[in-house]
């Protein structure tokens, strides 16, 4: 694997024009296909700068408006109190870098480009809205889908082989919300972004779970009806096997 | 080994499924209860999505109350007659259900009216049942083996319409298990289960059927209630998920065979007693879940959920 990628990034580094372009990368599959034995996926992002510089590497899942919830204290019990509604949380968030972001970007750098979980654009959707605890909010959910594994709680490492080739890991947990990703791979330079390459990644689901999946949403009804005929038939059949014991 | 759930989207350990399936259905076999009320709560702590849980669990209750009824029906513990009024009465009750849930969805209070009327009825049925069969049990300690009544006589006695149910040796008003199977109903579309933790009692405590009859017809009445869940669940809300309802009724059905067969083998006093300490628990455990501070004061929802 590692010197397939290797081989393939010396490829692309000849096959670059010259000095044309300071950054060329590419992923090690462009299609993560959930099947029946999904476990989450490991996926390898590689290429070459045309000089030392830093990269980061940010990986960005479909986003969903999404509720967040604060539980209060009513007469003893806990129950669900305020909410507040983001607008475009993303469902997945991966960052990797070859130094801490802090120490090569500025805050405002990292706001622009949106690296690292603290710096992900999570604001509700129209302006009144906005009141003065979005804060604790936008903490509680970056919390929560890090509890998850769906947001990067450590930002992983981009490795350099050598001066100008580099790899990096971005590893996709079994949960993950299907839809097209986006893989952004930035090139620094004293503290500057001078390029950002954005390379798609479709995550979806292939074969039999997708088949289940579309049958459950198209012919919901003749779904349900088969549903009940499998459990009836196993419940038949258990019954029908335990009597001759 | 991992299998990944189309319907729920997320991959579980399919050792898990069956492993979870088995002890519900055993449950279910045991005492006669479609094991919803355990079998939701435990999905949810897999890290199942809640609508997926409750449609899924309605799949397999269906599969583990055919199975127990088989069971039962060949030792002649069916009261075909009850049961269909019970169904009846819970498919009409059903719908006034569905209707309330739509009204505290409105509200937005839904998840919590679920959980209160879990710890009510729980905690409610559990704590009489707990008390009537330990106090029946002492009495037969103490004074013996002695000739008692098929059941008490008492005013609902004395409703119109009455009826000879022969399986069970009653004869009593069509109104009774109407109403039961009505109140069971509206429950049942709320809190998403089958009902039986509510019905059996009901059956032995309101109706005055013996206990040997209560289980198998309870389990007839579940079986339809189930599956009119799933295709309401399929059609409206598409969270039945196939791959895990076959997971679940591959443990389930097993269990359920073995817990009708050790049931058989324990007195009525010593099943309720059972029962009603695993329905005291699940109560009691959802009572702390309400009360004790939560980890997190934050929970997430896609919008338009909940």
């Amino acid at each position: 694997m590692k010197l397939l990628v290797l081989a393939i990034a010396l490829l692309l580094i000849h096959a670059a024009p010259s000095r044309a372009q300071p950054l060329v990368a590419d992923l090690s599959q462009h299609l993560v296909a959930i099947t029946a034995g999904f476990t989450g996926a490991d996926i390898v992002m590689f290429g070459a700068t045309d000089g030392p510089g830093d990269v980061v590497v940010v990986v960005t899942g479909p986003p969903k408006p999404t509720i967040v919830r604060r539980k209060g204290r009513l007469a003893g019990i806990w129950v669900n109190r305020e909410s507040m509604l983001f607008a475009d949380a993303p469902t997945f968030y991966g960052v990797a870098s070859s130094k801490p972001i802090n120490e090569i970007l500025s805050p405002q750098q990292l706001d622009r480009h949106q690296v690292g979980v603290d710096h992900i654009r999570l604001l509700p959707p129209n302006p009144e809205a906005r009141r003065d605890d979005i804060p604790e909010f936008r903490e509680a959910l970056v919390r929560a889908r890090q509890r998850d594994g769906l947001y990067a709680s450590e930002p992983g490492k981009v490795t350099f082989l050598g001066e100008r080739l580099f790899r990096a890991r971005v590893v996709l947990p079994a949960k993950v919300t299907t839809g097209p990703y986006r893989v952004q791979v930035l090139l620094v330079r004293e503290g500057q972004v001078v390029t950002v390459q954005t390379t798609p990644l479709l995550v979806s689901k292939i074969g039999f779970s997708a088949d289940v999946f579309d049958f459950a949403h198209q012919e919901s009804a003749f779904y349900g009806l088969i549903a009940i005929l499998i459990a009836a038939a196993a419940g038949w059949t258990a019954a029908a096997a335990f009597r001759r014991i | 080994m991992h299998v990944y759930l189309p319907i729920a989207e997320l991959s579980v350990n399919w050792f898990t499924l069956l492993v979870v399936g088995g002890g519900v259905g055993f449950l279910s076999g045991l005492f006669g209860v479609g094991g919803g009320f355990l079998m939701t709560p435990l999905l949810i702590f897999l890290g199942v999505p809640a609508p997926v849980a409750v449609g899924t669990g309605a799949a397999q209750i269906l599969a583990s109350s055919v199975s127990g009824v088989l069971a039962h029906w060949r030792r002649q513990n069916v009261d075909v007659q009850m049961g269909v009024a019970l169904t009846v009465g819970g498919f009409a009750g059903s719908a006034l259900g569905i209707w309330i849930f739509t009204l505290l969805r409105q509200a937005g209070q839904v998840d919590l009216v679920i959980r209160l009327c879990f710890v009510i009825f729980l905690g409610g049925v559990g704590g009489l049942m707990l008390f009537e069969s330990v106090r029946s049990w002492f009495r037969q300690a103490s004074v013996g083996v002695r000739k008692r009544k098929l059941h008490e006589h008492h005013w609902l006695h004395g409703l119109p319409l009455k009826l000879r149910f022969r399986r069970s040796k009653l004869y009593i008003s069509a109104l009774l298990p109407l109403t039961v199977g009505f109140a069971i109903g509206i429950l049942t579309a709320i809190m998403g289960v089958g009902g039986g933790f509510i019905l059996v009692p009901a059956m032995i405590y309101i109706l005055g059927m013996p206990t040997q009859m209560v289980v198998g017809t309870s389990l007839f009445q579940t079986l339809f209630v189930a599956a009119n869940v799933t295709i309401l669940q399929s059609v409206t809300n598409q969270t039945v998920d196939v791959m895990l309802a076959l997971m679940l009724i591959v443990g389930g059905v097993v269990g359920a065979q073995l817990g009708t067969r050790f049931g058989a083998r324990l007195r009525g006093e010593q099943l309720r007693i059972l029962l009603a300490l695993l329905v005291l628990g699940v109560g009691l455990k959802l009572f702390f879940d309400l009360v004790t501070t939560p980890d997190d004061f934050y929970s997430l929802a896609p919008e338009g959920q909940g």
